[in-house]
């Protein structure tokens, strides 16, 4: 063991992981995380809890990480490079450690014009892969980046995030392959719509020898509506929505779109169950939280392991 | 080059409203290459500036030096700046601090913002090239510099954020790492970028000097 995360020993069990997600409140206000965390306890094995995700000011990750802690939800505390720099990071890794959390996500993170403060300057003193290898370097070796020792080391089970459908896509198995030389333990990606290419990049992956040496989570969003998914198409950079996915959501009467959306999404997990070199799905429900339950029970990933 | 762009005009009018005499002084050099500050952009803004001062009687003196980045061809306003009580520099952020060094006892302002170290694309159109990082990894990166031209200065792109073959930030800007790697790619180079390229040295964040080879002991000679 690594780390000892419910994550980490879910994985090392050989169980099938099912991981979830929250976003922290754009404010102090604690019931409402409280809230979402109800769907998800019990539902998955833990839950990524985002970092000023899109570059907008919440509540911080590694603090909405202890309120799910407090729930009995185990977090795994995402930790961008555009906010902090290394000397920031390596205190925020201890700090986080010291009050209990075992994991962690390393990530670029969205560029901070896409948030409400545009103006600020990104720090990005180092980068994703950079910050996996600092976890490492950490953990493994006691050692902060800058070689002193570290007194009482974190012990972190590392996570990188892949996007398999950003351009180009040849290289993206071995970026994957740079991630996990860094250090990542376990990868989560970008939302998957587009299977035929998931397939081919987990198949890459298992010849390079990849899904032997870090777990990995393709990432699952139900569409809720139509708008949605052509949004997604068409606005989001790096996500690869076919059009099939929209014509199968425009082929239902309209009341039935959204539960088109969690069929799609179920026939993708139960695939990766069978997937050679898929560890596991992370359920990314965008502030669809109490929809979890029924997911999860539609999917067929309950009763979650006791580990 | 150091490519610049001038001020609003009405940021340089208050700033010089409040003056009798006037010198605006071009650069010959970089500016005047990126049409920001050269005699012709001096003489523009010092017709622009007339017109509007033509009331207030304010008068405004030209003169544009080859560098104003040069105490050498600075010494050339040392019998001239007593005319003027105030010095409006077209120069890039360099020049501008180099003739307020030279002239500690007058007001030096600034009339052009100094934007980038970047390259011609054709006339009146710039590109940044260089942060001027002083770590340069241009031989790993296949000439592609990825803490100019990737909006994160990431050093193992691409990262999750390229759209189809642009960066997440606009559509209108390619992504650096994707034109990294098809540079390489072409090159049969790409073993360079397969391993994980560690934290950068951003040392830099302080001034900084450089002396060539050969010339420490005249500098040495120069200070004791």
């Amino acid at each position: 063991m690594k780390a000892g995360s419910k994550l980490e020993r879910v994985l090392k069990a050989g169980h099938f992981a099912f991981t979830g997600e929250v976003g922290p409140p754009r404010g102090a206000n604690v019931n409402s995380i409280r809230e979402k965390l109800k769907h998800l306890k019990g539902n998955v094995d833990m839950v990524n809890v985002t970092d000023n995700q899109t570059a907008m000011v919440r509540m911080s990750s590694w603090a909405a990480s202890l309120i799910c802690i407090q729930e009995g939800v185990e977090p795994n505390f995402q930790m961008v490079c555009r906010d902090r720099n290394r000397i920031a990071m390596q205190a925020d890794i201890l700090g986080a450690y010291a009050h209990g959390i075992r994991n962690m996500l390393c990530l670029s993170g969205d560029h901070q014009m896409f948030g409400d403060h545009p103006q600020s300057k990104g720090v990005f003193d180092l980068d994703s892969m950079q910050l996996i290898m600092m976890v490492k370097k950490m953990r493994d070796e006691g050692k902060f980046l800058s070689g002193a020792d570290i007194d009482v080391k974190p012990e972190i089970f590392i996570g990188a995030a892949a996007n398999p459908f950003a351009e180009p896509f040849e290289w993206r198995v071995h970026r994957l392959a740079k991630k996990v030389a860094a250090g990542a333990d376990f990868v989560q990606t970008q939302c998957v719509y587009n299977m035929p290419k998931i397939r081919e990049w987990i198949r890459q992956a298992n010849d390079m020898g990849l899904t032997e040496k870090v777990y990995i989570l393709p990432g699952v969003t139900p569409m809720k509506s139509i708008g949605m998914a052509k949004y997604m198409q068409s606005k989001v950079p790096g996500m690869d929505v076919p059009d099939d996915i929209i014509k199968r959501l425009q082929g239902v009467d309209k009341k039935k779109v959204a539960d088109e959306g969690i069929k799609i999404a179920c026939e993708q997990i139960a695939e990766f169950k069978e997937m050679k070199g898929v560890a596991g799905v992370h359920l990314m429900p965008i502030e669809w939280e109490h929809m979890v339950p029924e997911i999860a029970e539609r999917a067929g990933v309950l009763p979650r392991p006791e580990v | 080059m150091i490519v610049a762009e001038r001020k609003p005009f009405d940021e340089i009018k208050n700033m010089v409203s409040s003056y009798k005499k006037v010198l605006t002084v071009g650069c010959g050099t970089c500016v005047a290459v990126c049409l920001a500050g050269g005699s012709k952009e001096v003489e523009t803004l010092n017709a622009e500036l007339n017109l509007a001062f033509k009331k207030d009687g304010i008068e405004f003196g030209a003169e544009t030096l080859q560098r104003q980045c040069d105490m050498e061809f600075l010494a050339e306003l040392d019998n001239k700046v007593d005319q003027y009580d105030c010095l409006l520099s077209m120069a890039c952020g360099a020049g501008i601090q180099f003739l307020a060094e030279r002239f500690p006892n007058k007001p030096v302002l600034p009339a052009v913002n100094t934007s980038f170290i970047g390259v011609n694309l054709d006339v009146g159109w710039y590109e940044e090239k260089c942060r001027a990082c002083g770590q340069c990894v241009l031989a790993m990166t296949g000439g592609v510099c990825p803490v100019t031209m990737c909006a994160k200065s990431l050093f193992n792109g691409p990262c999750g954020g390229t759209n189809k073959t642009s960066c997440e930030i606009h559509t209108d800007q390619p992504c650096a790492w994707l034109k990294i790697y098809e540079r390489l790619s072409g090159q049969g180079r790409l073993a360079q970028i397969m391993t994980v390229s560690p934290p950068n040295d951003w040392s830099n964040q302080k001034p900084r000097k450089v002396i060539q080879p050969g010339y420490e002991e005249r500098i040495k000679a120069m200070h004791s």
